[in-house]
């Protein structure tokens, strides 16, 4: 650019309080939808037939209340794991050296404040399935006397796991996950808010040094998150792509997040050092990653697909033709929306450097990923007996407006750019 | 070439007062043929008011066609001409031929731009590059105008680019 570029950096946020009452409006919606699905399901009669029909070709089918805990559980994961990846993006922007995403770096670090909020919903409901949900396990291997030679119950594959998957050992991973991530989230934080006050380079090297580790951990535990928390509802069935492919979901919808929280921003006359080369390039992050989300969902599927074991393919027959051909659509769906919408939408230059378009394909990912994971939950959870409804509507808005309200006041305690990040004149300067 | 072109060539010592040079001396309405400098510029091409380059379209189109052309070959080779059960699959089995669809896209495309940008810029292995200065490839950077393009006269334009920053002003015939 010809001229020196002089913007004001000095922003707050500050919420109207018809947004904060518009939030508050849409959780109680949330959560009254979700209460009368459930009351539906409970006495309407759709729930019942579902139920009645499963139980009579296995006995023990999973209820209508298998369903609850199983979008619960999906939402948990998906908020959850978005939030990890605003702490990982801020990760990667510093061991990058990156200067461009300076400006917008507050966003993303905002979004890691649902990690302990995610990650304490997620015990709980957890722990409220293992202790409440007798009938209704989310986990195959939690079964009482799986593990147990001459149970009834006894599964000698499931048994062979028991090393990996046993209740103290599972449950300290995941509180051991998510300890390490806001411990990480909030030392990282706390550099960025000092270097505010005080300004320098040191607390840029000592976040940078820190996000090194932290990447290493973070490519450790993710997998084993997804392993954990996804894969091992479909106790027999393994699959070595698939902690790839859940953290690869997880952060092209943290991607579209970072993206549409700094449109919304944006519009509303906020983010004023931020220009449409910095949306340029978060578009090109989205776009490539939905590739990447692609490449390795593809990947898994071949492999399967080719090699044609029944230990594996069940997975995907579950998928496809599975349940009367419930999910069909759905895989096609997802496959359509996470790879040829934005593939297709933010192929061009111009796409991404448009701010309704940007919304349009983040909406779309966020919303096509939420479908991912519930493709991934609900066939091994609820057997088919999952259902698209006023539970899984209010569910994702109860859980959409919790992670808003938390990042927003997370967004809201500091400046909306770091005035003092020592890259933040390369990043208002930027230009592709 | 039939025809001799004449041009003027402006030499700027630094990238600071050619993009400013370059900037003012266009809003004076003087035509600017091109401009060399050693090292990519950010913004000059903005500064010298270039229109988008169409090599994505290219890039694109080259891409279809390995894709169209990968999966053509592919499904009428095993599955129309010489149909084979591989692994009890079905014989023109499209996951399998995905991984050299997107191979094929790729080559076509990356191979298909690299030719198109070598020839559209003139790098094609049969022609003749014209090095306006040769100083351009060191430390300088190198104003060429159009003498024809141009409504003023010779001692106008190097008048110009003297008030602009230029070092020194040359000219070429071509």
């Amino acid at each position: 650019m010809l001229h020196h570029i002089e913007v004001s950096v000095d922003e707050q946020l500050s919420l109207s309080s018809k947004f904060k009452k518009n939030l508050n409006i849409a959780l109680i919606v949330g959560v009254l939808l979700f209460t009368v699905g459930v009351l539906f399901a409970m006495f309407g009669g759709h729930g019942h037939e579902v139920a009645e029909a499963s139980e009579g070709s296995h006995g023990h089918g999973p209820s209508f209340m298998m369903r609850i805990w199983a979008v619960l559980w999906q939402n948990a994961i998906f908020f959850t794991g978005i939030s990890a990846m605003g702490l990982f993006f801020v990760c990667v922007q510093y061991v990058a050296w990156a200067g461009w995403s300076s400006v917008l770096k507050r966003i993303p670090e905002a979004m890691g404040a649902f990690i302990p909020v995610g990650g304490a919903i997620i015990v709980v409901i957890f722990l409220a399935n293992y202790f409440l949900g007798h009938h209704d396990l989310l986990f195959h291997w939690l079964h009482h006397g799986i593990m147990e030679k001459g149970s009834e119950n006894y599964d000698s594959i499931i048994a062979g796991k028991a090393a990996w998957l046993n209740l103290p050992f599972y449950l300290g991973r995941m509180i051991a996950f998510f300890g390490l991530w806001y411990f990480v989230w909030s030392k990282i934080r706390s550099y960025s808010l000092q270097e505010d006050l005080t300004g320098g380079e040191s607390f840029y090297h000592k976040s940078g040094y820190l996000s090194a580790v932290f990447i290493i951990i973070f490519a450790v535990t993710t997998p084993m998150a997804a392993w954990d928390w996804i894969m091992s509802i479909d106790t027999h069935w393994f699959s070595t792509m698939f902690g790839w492919y859940v953290f690869a979901s997880w952060w092209v919808t943290g991607l579209s997040t970072i993206c549409l929280i700094c449109v919304f921003l944006k519009e509303n006359g906020y983010l004023k050092a931020m220009n449409m080369n910095h949306f340029h390039d978060l578009g090109k992050f989205m776009f490539a990653f939905s590739i990447f989300w692609t490449y390795i969902w593809f990947s898994q599927f071949l492999l399967i697909f080719y090699a044609n074991l029944p230990e594996e393919t069940v997975y995907f027959i579950d998928r496809i033709r599975g349940f009367d051909g419930k999910y069909t659509f759905l895989l096609f769906f997802n496959l359509f929306i996470n790879f040829a919408f934005p593939f297709l939408a933010l192929m061009t230059r111009d796409a991404k450097r448009q701010l309704s378009m940007l919304k349009v394909v983040t909406i779309a990912i966020i919303i096509g990923h939420w479908f991912d994971f519930y493709l991934m939950i609900m066939p091994g959870t609820t057997k088919g007996t999952s259902d698209l409804g006023l539970i899984e509507l209010g569910t994702a808005i109860s859980f959409g407006t919790l992670f808003i309200m938390v990042v927003t006041n997370s967004l809201t305690k500091a400046k909306l750019i770091p005035a003092n990040h020592p890259f933040l004149k390369e990043a208002i300067q930027h230009n592709i | 070439m039939s025809v001799s072109k004449h041009f003027i060539l402006g030499v700027f010592d630094d990238e600071d007062v050619l993009m400013h040079g370059v900037h003012d001396i266009r809003n004076l309405g003087v035509k600017i043929q091109e401009v060399f400098t050693p090292y990519p510029i950010h913004g000059l091409d903005e500064n010298l008011g270039y229109k988008r380059s169409r090599l994505p379209m290219a890039a694109f189109l080259f891409g279809l066609t390995g894709c169209t052309l990968a999966l053509s070959m592919m499904i009428s080779m095993n599955g129309i001409d010489w149909p084979m059960n591989v692994g009890g699959k079905p014989n023109a089995s499209i996951p399998n031929f995905i991984p050299i669809t997107f191979e094929g896209t790729v080559l076509f495309a990356a191979f298909g731009m690299v030719g198109t940008f070598f020839v559209s810029s003139g790098l094609a292995p049969w022609s003749k590059p014209v090095i306006f200065d040769k100083r351009s490839t060191d430390d300088k950077f190198i104003v060429a105008i159009d003498l024809s393009k141009n409504k003023l006269s010779k001692d106008e334009l190097s008048q110009i680019l003297m008030s602009h920053g230029a070092t020194e002003v040359n000219e070429k015939e071509l």
